[in-house]
């Protein structure tokens, strides 16, 4: 009898558990749900419509032609959108290359800091930013100004004896870059090396590597994957970036976030600027795709 | 890491970049009290925009429209980016590869394409642009995002701690209110502030998708310094800095007081 | 603690909504759609105290803007202000509400010089809203000498000292006539000339600029430039020393209206509008603040009586009243449909050299 119970009970726990895994499944699918219909319908539905409108053209007056036609996708494989595609591009790197050299050592020293201390130090590299982003940009025209504040300054520092002549040109531009994007390369960069393991560097210690060494064999590696975190998330929005450049750089230049604009504003070409950003999308999702099959994706983009 | 004093030329370093994040806030606050009408050369000193700033009705609207926003978005990305972020974690559902490349989509792409895609959409489906559909675009991006932060923080989680309640017998939504929530609330907050600062200062998608009597303060900051960067708009950021800093030196001590 | 704070989260947050459904609620609106900085508070404010009507002012900064937002469906807008090449567009696609004039008591005020003019004959869409043009402005104590043609532009002594219009068409329009041909060329060998001749300006310009060029002309960066008049008047204000002429190649005259979208919800208020900005009491307030032409003669003689100084500023400054050797040698911009896209590119490559 006692055998015939245990025998039942068995049974019932055995179908609770697969009823429980079974749910789990359903249970994922469930959780995820309101996420994924809310971005299929504005996100996904969206991009596919400014695909269908990359094929289609411009009628005289600026408004949409129903003509199916590659066009746009022609007109942009010339030389003069390549040229502008591969300036967007040396920006987005010069911006993300100077934010790594000058964030890594901003991230260590927050990775060391005192625990208590560490969340202030990162919330004060966030709090400019809860300013309005234009107004920034402008208070830089104000330091960089010939005859400005930072002008100004060195003259009375006596490091030079004339002004600069800094603004509008692509040095002021890359000085707005980097500050606006700094944050972006920063913190996942913090996020990774703070969660290196003391043991690792003290065992690298134990075995006599100086410093230097520990930081080249152990640090820098297990770091990669906030450096990876960083660049995606400066390099993609620095090369769609045109505000920086139109107020720093005197609209001297023309980006491929021009180039969209204008095909929105100005010359009012939709589906032109459509294909330009399916190009421009396209780009950047397999950029990124190629990084993170590379190097993982995801935990240290942030906090 | 440990902590460990940091060498002096890191310190000094890091106060440098510290001070270069800054100079501009400075510039900023300073240039608020500048007599001279088009800011560019400081002329004197005077709290003349701080009164204009007051008197500005469509300053007062569109602060109105962005925390509106801010708040409704963060809300509802928060609850859905949440739910997202712990089916990524722990479920192997149908779709699970789909699903995750689609909610990274407005991380990867372009504001620009983003805001063009909404507009072409709202109007495709005869929306009429205005808050709402502000307000649907902000909590677009936003779930990602949130998604992304909670994931991180769900990384070390330990199922353990959830299946010894389920254990002592509490069946999946009291453990998750009463033991996973709890656990994880700091990356879901930490997904909730990203959201909110994204949401406030958002200026591209939103220009796309506003229509009348919807502006928001980025657009109306935008607008201004279109046309006349006077140092009402320093004023207005001077203030916004000032609450800030005053609620961050509030949650310090909230925080100092908890230990 | 944490039941505390999201309780007050939830309180705030219920406000803010209440807040917004209460305001929405009223009956009588009005959805204006402009530049910014264009429309006195002053006179919003007068039109809702005398109709009871609330005015949302909606801001744009560029006609293409607001014609490419109209042209993607955005509705709402009741009152919208474009340039006289925009309106052209627009009646081209039946985006206009018609007006009929004679209803607008004040539209008599109008000076005979601005109605009925080629982009809406008749006013049957449009009233003038101000008026101005764009030329070359100087700093006449900065530059080696003061210049009389576009061409002197190019002298290298000019080098890193202009400011130009962050326009395609103004700038490309400025280098058609220094080579002789019309502004609104739709040629495409003329263009392409146009744009080398402007490559070869490349050096002497500091930046481009169409929001507040005027700000680098009163700094002293930039020694002269193609600014519109408003930007020509905001550094004579500050700076005595700012010239402002019609070059000897032409320059452009510029014309911007009040219209009605088509479908506009509240189309009774927007006419009502109309006829309040037409009031010389009214119109004035316009050319207290702004320092745009107005093209409302009753409403300059008022300010002749109102307000002596300011208008002896205002007819002394060319900006504002420009004289007819200047008038005769202007042009307006006209749309050049299909050649858009061509202009654009030329744009697009000129920026990127």
């Amino acid at each position: 009898m006692i055998t015939e119970q245990a025998g039942e009970k068995q049974k019932n726990r055995f179908s609770l558990t697969r009823l429980i895994r079974e749910n789990s499944r359903a249970q994922g699918f469930f959780l995820i749900s309101p996420a994924n219909i809310y971005l299929f319908l504005l996100v996904v539905l969206p991009l596919i419509l400014v695909t269908i409108l990359s094929f289609l053209s411009r009628g005289t007056y600026g408004q949409v032609v129903y003509k199916f036609n590659l066009t746009n996708y022609t007109r942009l494989f010339n030389e003069l959108y390549g040229k502008v595609m591969v300036f967007s591009l040396g920006i987005g790197l010069g911006t993300t290359l100077i934010c790594l050299l000058v964030g890594y050592p901003l991230s260590y020293f927050l990775a060391r800091a005192p625990v208590r201390q560490r969340s202030l130090l990162l919330f004060l590299i966030l709090l400019p930013f809860w300013t309005n982003f234009i107004i920034r940009i402008f208070a830089w025209m104000i330091i960089l100004r010939s005859g400005g504040i930072l002008d100004s300054l060195l003259q009375w520092l006596h490091i030079t004896n004339a002004p600069l002549n800094l603004l509008y040109t692509p040095t002021a531009v890359l000085i707005g870059m980097v500050y606006e994007f700094l944050p972006f390369m920063v913190l996942p960069l913090y996020t990774s090396l703070e969660k290196i393991e003391n043991s690792l560097l003290e065992a690298a210690a134990d075995l006599g590597a100086p410093p230097w060494k520990a930081f080249i064999r152990v640090t820098l590696p297990l770091s990669v994957p906030g450096m990876v975190a960083g660049t995606i998330l400066t390099f993609i929005p620095a090369m769609g970036m045109f505000v920086v450049p139109d107020i720093l750089g005197g609209a001297k230049t023309i980006l491929i976030g021009n180039v969209i604009r204008n095909q929105f504003l100005t010359a009012r070409d939709w589906p032109f600027g459509a294909a330009a950003s399916m190009i421009l999308m396209v780009m950047t999702m397999a950029l990124t795709l190629y990084y993170t099959r590379k190097a993982g994706f995801g935990e240290e983009l942030l906090l | 890491m440990s902590e460990k004093k940091p060498s002096l030329w890191l310190r000094i370093y890091s106060f440098m970049v510290y001070g270069f994040i800054y100079a501009p806030i400075l510039i900023l606050i300073i240039f608020s009290f500048n007599t001279q009408k088009l800011n560019v050369r400081w002329e004197g000193f005077t709290l003349e925009w701080y009164k204009v700033l007051f008197n500005d009705a469509q300053i007062f609207l569109a602060t109105r429209n962005t925390l509106l926003i801010a708040f409704i978005s963060t809300l509802v990305a928060t609850i859905i980016g949440t739910m997202a972020a712990l089916a990524m974690h722990r479920y192997r559902f149908p779709l699970y590869n789909t699903s995750e490349t689609v909610m990274y989509i407005p991380i990867v792409i372009p504001e620009v394409v983003m805001g063009i895609s909404l507009l072409v959409f709202f109007v495709m489906i005869n929306f009429t642009l205005g808050l709402t559909t502000i307000t649907l675009s902000h909590i677009a991006f936003n779930i990602p995002f949130v998604a992304l932060v909670v994931r991180a923080r769900l990384h070390g989680y330990d199922r353990a701690i959830d299946e010894a309640a389920m254990d002592l017998g509490a069946n999946e939504l009291v453990t998750f209110w009463r033991v996973t929530l709890p656990t994880i609330m700091p990356g879901v907050l930490s997904g909730a502030m990203l959201a909110l600062t994204l949401s406030l200062d958002d200026y591209v998608i939103t220009y796309f998708t506003a229509g009348p009597g919807s502006t928001t303060l980025p657009l109306r900051v935008f607008s201004m310094v279109k046309t006349a960067v006077t140092p009402e708009i320093n004023a207005l950021s001077t203030i916004w800095v000032l609450i800030i800093f005053v609620l961050l030196v509030f949650g310090q001590i909230a925080q100092r007081k908890k230990a | 603690m944490k039941k505390i704070s999201l309780f007050c989260f939830l309180i705030i947050g219920l406000a803010l909504i209440l807040s917004a459904c209460g305001g929405a609620q009223k009956s009588t609106t009005l959805n204006l759609y402009a530049w910014s900085e264009y429309v006195p508070q002053q006179l919003l404010d007068n039109f809702s105290a005398q109709y009871g009507i609330t005015v949302n002012y909606d801001t744009y900064s560029s006609n293409e803007e607001m014609l490419a937002k109209l042209q993607a469906g955005a509705s709402g807008y009741d009152v919208i202000i474009p340039s006289d090449y925009t309106v052209a567009i627009m009646i081209k696609q039946d985006m206009l509400e018609p007006i009929d004039v004679s209803k607008l008591a004040n539209f008599g005020n109008l000076d005979s010089r601005f109605v009925n003019r080629d982009y809406d004959p008749g006013n049957k869409y449009t009233i003038p809203y101000q008026w101005g043009t764009t030329a070359l402005v100087y700093d006449k104590t900065l530059v080696p000498s003061a210049p009389k043609s576009w061409v002197d532009l190019w002298d290298p002594a000019y080098n890193g000292r202009l400011v130009l219009l962050d326009d395609e068409r103004e700038v490309m329009g400025m280098a058609l006539e220094v080579l002789g041909y019309d502004r609104n060329s739709t040629n495409t060998v003329e263009l392409n000339q146009a744009e080398q001749k402007l490559i070869e300006l490349k050096p002497n310009i500091l930046k481009f600029d169409s929001d507040a060029p005027e700000t680098a002309i009163i700094s002293g960066e930039a020694w002269a430039g193609l600014v519109y008049n408003g930007n020509a008047s905001l550094a004579y204000q500050e700076d005595p020393n700012v010239e402002y002429i019609c070059p000897t190649e032409g320059c452009t005259i510029w014309f911007d209206n009040l219209a009605i979208p088509k479908g506009a919800p509240h189309q009774d208020a927007a006419l009502l509008f109309l006829d309040w900005v037409l009031d010389p009491q009214q119109s004035i307030l316009i050319s207290q603040e702004f320092p745009y032409s107005n093209p409302n003669k009753a409403a300059l003689d008022l300010l002749k009586t109102e307000d002596p100084e300011l208008y002896d500023s205002y007819m002394s400054f060319p900006g504002t009243n420009p004289p007819d050797s200047f008038l005769a040698n202007t042009k307006p911009i006209v749309d050049v449909g299909d050649a858009t896209t061509l202009y654009d590119s030329l744009w697009t490559d000129f920026k990127s050299r």
